[in-house]
């Protein structure tokens, strides 16, 4: 292959996954100028300051749902995160041969199955012995989900750590666990954080786990162990009925929900930074 | 260090959401159950706060299905469902449940043709759509109904419901009580073989593809009709006439004897302004309480919504019951017990 | 499989686990410390993923005993007969499951090699935020999104311009409703590629720059470089952000229920309306009343299960095949 050629396939493959970018970002404008075209009108101060009101009367919000959301994610991080990062980092360093293949074999599955079966397990195990709907029941649903993504992206970016860190820190007389603790995962720190934003994006998303676990309140929560609201099952509730004020009041809980996980990502982010691995 | 901030965010938040929220004080009643009625439940439970502003009422809708399973397993104080449990249901309940009937709401066959006509059907010629025998829109039976609408040649694109649900179940009971070869091939539940047609996910699923495929045809809530500024067909009753999906067409179905326990089926009703798709929503509770406090908040609230709560299902397109029925309700309501005393007595 | 000291696949030459500690009685303890915390996690994932399918399989029992192998090959779903047949919901999985990677997958990839390579810095932060946050619309509202904008735009463009210019291929034949498998696959392909882009353009960062610089050093152009150097070595982690992108899209369930029209058959044309195990799953369980009806969803529930384990088993194959001479590492 000629010089000529290759530099033309260089430019043409550079052009061609610009363009990819761009259809890739095409749908999220799409989707969110149309989240702002139909509810933007409904935030307003009242909107995060409030209970939901019945159809038709003024100044209801969603005050309990973004409060219980928030809840029921620290739950679910709670879980998640610890178990994801340090499954992660088992996957990535152990050189046993059949617990690892297990347990990445498990992740994988586990991510393929719909979240609406994690909620009929929760169910199961908790809200039934309990005899009642609780945050807690959904905060483990959603911690289930979170697993599997944190662990095996954990896995990857920990695997991407080059050994001469790892070296180093052993010829400095660390103990493998402080490797493991303050020099590896801090260097995949970054990775590390897309991989539990992704999981925490996801499951702030969610709504049929939750229809069994949590139910959902209109009211303020009063405590773990009772039914509490959250910012999916409103929205789902609004968009399924038919009055346009409600629609009008999903489409703005929608945008609430991601500008929510935009400004988590960009607190996980900033609390996180520093340079990673060497480039 | 990112794990340490985690945690300690962690735990201040956890220890933080256990505490009560603001106006803790009062007692918490957790519903669920039907899709349909939420509207009005939702509005009802928000006027009760005024009434009694010690309780709460907290409902949520997952379902028919999903309400009258909850019940069962008693994780909630009270259900509802659109349809009324089987014997096979009640059986399985750890005691016996009522069914205390709140609003009526109707089921429309709602359609997308050019020019927007108001189209008469009835009853075994909406079947025939459904069952795929009737398969255009210019058939002769459906001419026959419409001698001065105009009906494109085209193929009638049936709409259903995917989900399970309590209007699917209304709408199919109608079909069984017209058609025998319905009731023979497909019967009746909240979740039937479809012989034809395209699944759409709620009733704003089914609203919205009507609305936005031309030469559909489709069954949805009144509401979402008349939101969704969708046309509703006049289909005719047991009496023969055409009655148009009105409010007061669906309380006149309620116009018939009742049974001791309510679990009756409206559709067809005999009635000569009744509207022949018609049905209860009712609430599941159980006839001996478990808790008295709980018991009497219950039976404040039932006694309530079935009388001053009945000024507002019309504002919201559901039909308030009719002034016989309410009697009977009344009647029923009296014999919630606690512990073998009935509790709205005590008050 | 050992773990040699290929070009940098991040195994543990000098690591190993558990632990064994090298300095003194503290280091034992926290390293003792540490290997019982990761290995009590490990367990735990392991037993809940147990648990779960130990409940799907006590609660599908009924089905499994009524029905046997017929269930995997019958096409019958009808609730009040009592008589249930998964066939069509595992094709509309699969289908719907490889339409959406089809068009993700290349997709994701170029934006990720784009973000991570080829992109001016300062670009990279906010077009890799705006992706992400793609993964944080609830699911309800990609399918209202999916009912309101994409179905029409299907139903009057793309559905009878496909159909007048492939037509002769059975894939694009039939009335276009709008509502079916292609629409499914859509929005099933917008709602992966965040996750996809996310993980790929980290994996891509997260190379060493030194691997970049070895092959521009030998004279490769750009593209080169990136293809021989940079993809090569990641590859093992793109994989992996792939599979997490096939996992979502198997799984989701309200997003689809709304556009796929929700017929349990089988066709031949994209245009058809089509149903998935997880959405079937959605629509019916919190209606279901017979019991039997109950335990044939969830073992619908556990198929979809075995169908992601069978998946899953044949990606790993395939990289093992492709990537196994010339790697050496695990994986």
């Amino acid at each position: 292959m000629s010089s000529a050629t290759r530099r033309f396939t260089s430019t043409a493959m550079g052009a061609l996954t610009l363009a990819a970018a761009l259809l890739v970002i095409c749908p999220l404008l799409l989707i969110f100028g149309f989240l702002l075209y139909q509810g933007a009108a409904a935030v307003n101060v009242d909107f995060f300051l409030h209970l939901p009101k019945p159809v038709g009367e003024v100044g209801g919000g969603v005050a309990n749902a973004i409060v219980g959301s928030l809840i029921m994610i620290a739950l679910a991080v709670s879980l998640g995160l610890p178990v994801g990062i340090l499954g992660g980092v088992y996957l990535a360093e152990s050189r046993d041969r059949r617990l690892p293949w297990v347990l990445r074999f498990v992740a994988d599955v586990m991510n393929g199955i719909p979240s609406i079966v994690f909620g009929i397990f929760a169910y199961t195990v908790v809200v039934i012995p309990m005899r009642r709907f609780s945050a807690l029941a959904g905060g483990l649903a959603l911690g289930l989900i979170m697993v599997p993504i944190v662990l095996r992206t954990t896995e990857e970016m920990v695997r991407l750590v080059p050994n001469a860190l790892r070296e180093a820190g052993l010829g400095l007389g660390l103990p493998q666990w402080k490797v493991s603790l303050r020099i590896v995962i801090p260097a995949a720190r970054a990775g590390i954080i897309t991989g539990v934003m992704v999981a925490v994006a996801r499951i702030a998303g969610e709504t049929a786990p939750l229809l069994f676990t949590a139910l959902g309140n209109r009211f303020w929560q009063q405590g773990l162990d009772q039914p509490i609201a959250a910012l999916p099952l409103q929205i789902y509730s609004y968009a399924i009925a038919p009055y346009d004020d409600w629609h009008r009041q999903a489409w703005a809980g929608a945008l609430v929900l991601i500008a929510l996980v935009f400004l988590a990502s960009l607190a996980a982010r900033l609390a996180t930074r520093g340079r990673a691995v060497a480039r | 260090m990112t794990k340490r901030s985690f945690l300690a965010v962690m735990l201040l938040v956890v220890p933080l959401a256990s505490l009560p929220g603001p106006a803790d004080a009062q007692l918490l009643m957790n519903g669920a159950g039907a899709t349909f009625p939420y509207p009005i439940y939702s509005k009802w439970f928000e006027e009760y706060i005024k009434v009694d502003p010690e309780v709460r009422f907290n409902y949520q809708s997952i379902g028919s299905g999903g309400g009258i399973r909850q019940i069962t397993e008693r994780t909630v104080d009270f259900g509802a469902s659109d349809g009324p449990m089987t014997d096979e249901q009640l059986k399985k309940a750890p005691a016996e449940l009522f069914h205390i009937p709140t609003v009526l709401g109707a089921v429309v066959a709602t359609y997308n043709l050019p020019g927007n006509p108001q189209l008469s059907f009835s009853g075994d010629v909406l079947a025939d759509v459904f069952l795929g025998r009737i398969t255009k829109w210019n058939d002769a039976r459906i001419k026959a109904l419409n001698p001065s609408a105009s009906l494109p040649d085209q193929p009638i694109v049936v709409v259903h419901r995917s989900d399970g649900s309590g209007t699917t179940y209304i709408w199919v009971d109608y079909l069984c009580k017209i058609s025998p070869e319905w009731e023979q091939k497909v019967g009746r539940g909240t979740s039937v073989k479809w012989p034809v047609g395209l699944g759409g996910k709620g009733n704003e699923g089914v609203a919205g593809q009507v609305k936005n495929a031309p030469g559909s045809l489709g069954y949805v809530e009144l509401a979402y009709a008349i939101t969704n500024k969708l046309p509703a067909a006049k289909i005719r009753n047991q009496a023969g006439k055409f009655i148009e999906p009105t409010i007061e067409s669906t309380t006149a179905a309620a116009a018939k004897s009742m049974p001791a326990d309510f679990r009756v089926s409206l559709t067809d009703s005999p009635g000569p302004e009744a509207y022949p798709v018609a049905s209860f929503t009712w609430l599941l509770v159980y006839k001996d309480q478990p808790n008295e406090t709980k018991g009497q908040s219950l039976v404040k609230f039932l006694w309530w919504a079935i009388h001053d709560g009945q000024k507002h299902p019309a504002a919201l397109l559901y039909a308030p019951l009719p002034a016989p029925v309410v009697k009977d309700i009344e009647a029923k309501i009296k014999q919630i017990t606690f512990s073998g005393k009935p509790l709205l007595a005590a008050q | 499989m050992a773990a040699e000291s290929t070009a940098g696949a991040g195994t543990a030459d000098g690591l190993s686990f558990p632990p064994r500690a090298i300095s003194g009685r503290r280091a034992a303890l926290g390293d003792r410390v540490y290997t019982v915390l990761v290995l009590a996690s490990v367990w735990l994932v392991l037993l809940l993923a147990a648990g779960l399918v130990a409940a799907l399989i006590w609660e599908s029992w009924e089905a499994i005993r009524t029905f046997g192998f017929h269930f995997l090959v019958t096409s019958q779903w009808d609730p009040v007969a009592g008589e249930f047949g998964a066939l069509p919901f595992i094709y509309g999985t699969l289908v719907s499951s490889l339409l959406a990677l089809l068009i993700a997958v290349p997709l994701s990839l170029g934006a990720a090699i784009f973000l991570a390579e080829l992109a001016p810095s300062w670009i990279r932060p906010p077009i890799s935020f705006l992706i992400e946050m793609l993964a944080a619309v609830p699911s309800v509202v990609y399918g209202l999104w999916g009912i309101f904008v994409l179905v029409p735009w299907l139903r009057d463009w793309v559905q009878p311009g496909l159909g007048r210019m492939l037509g002769f291929l059975p894939l694009f034949q039939g009335p276009p409703y709008g509502i079916g498998m292609l629409a499914a696959g859509m929005i099933l392909s917008i709602m992966v590629v965040p996750y996809i882009t996310s993980v790929s353009r980290e994996i891509l960062l997260a190379v060493p720059g030194s691997q970049r610089e070895a092959a521009l050093g030998l004279g490769a152009t750009r593209w080169e470089a990136t293809r021989m150097a940079v993809l090569r070595y990641g590859r093992s982690g793109l994989i992996g952000a792939i599979l997490l992108g096939l996992g979502r899209a198997l799984g989701e369930t309200m997003a689809v229920t709304m556009v796929i029209g929700n017929r349990p058959e089988i066709a031949a044309s994209l245009f058809a309306p089509g149903y998935t195990m997880a959405s079937v799953l959605a629509n019916e369980f919190t209606e279901a009343t017979s019991d039997l009806y109950v335990s044939a969803l969830v073992e619908i529930g556990l198929l979809l299960l075995v169908v992601t384990v069978v998946v899953n088993g044949l990606a790993r194959l395939l990289v093992w095949s492709v990537g196994g001479p010339a790697r050496g590492g695990r994986e």
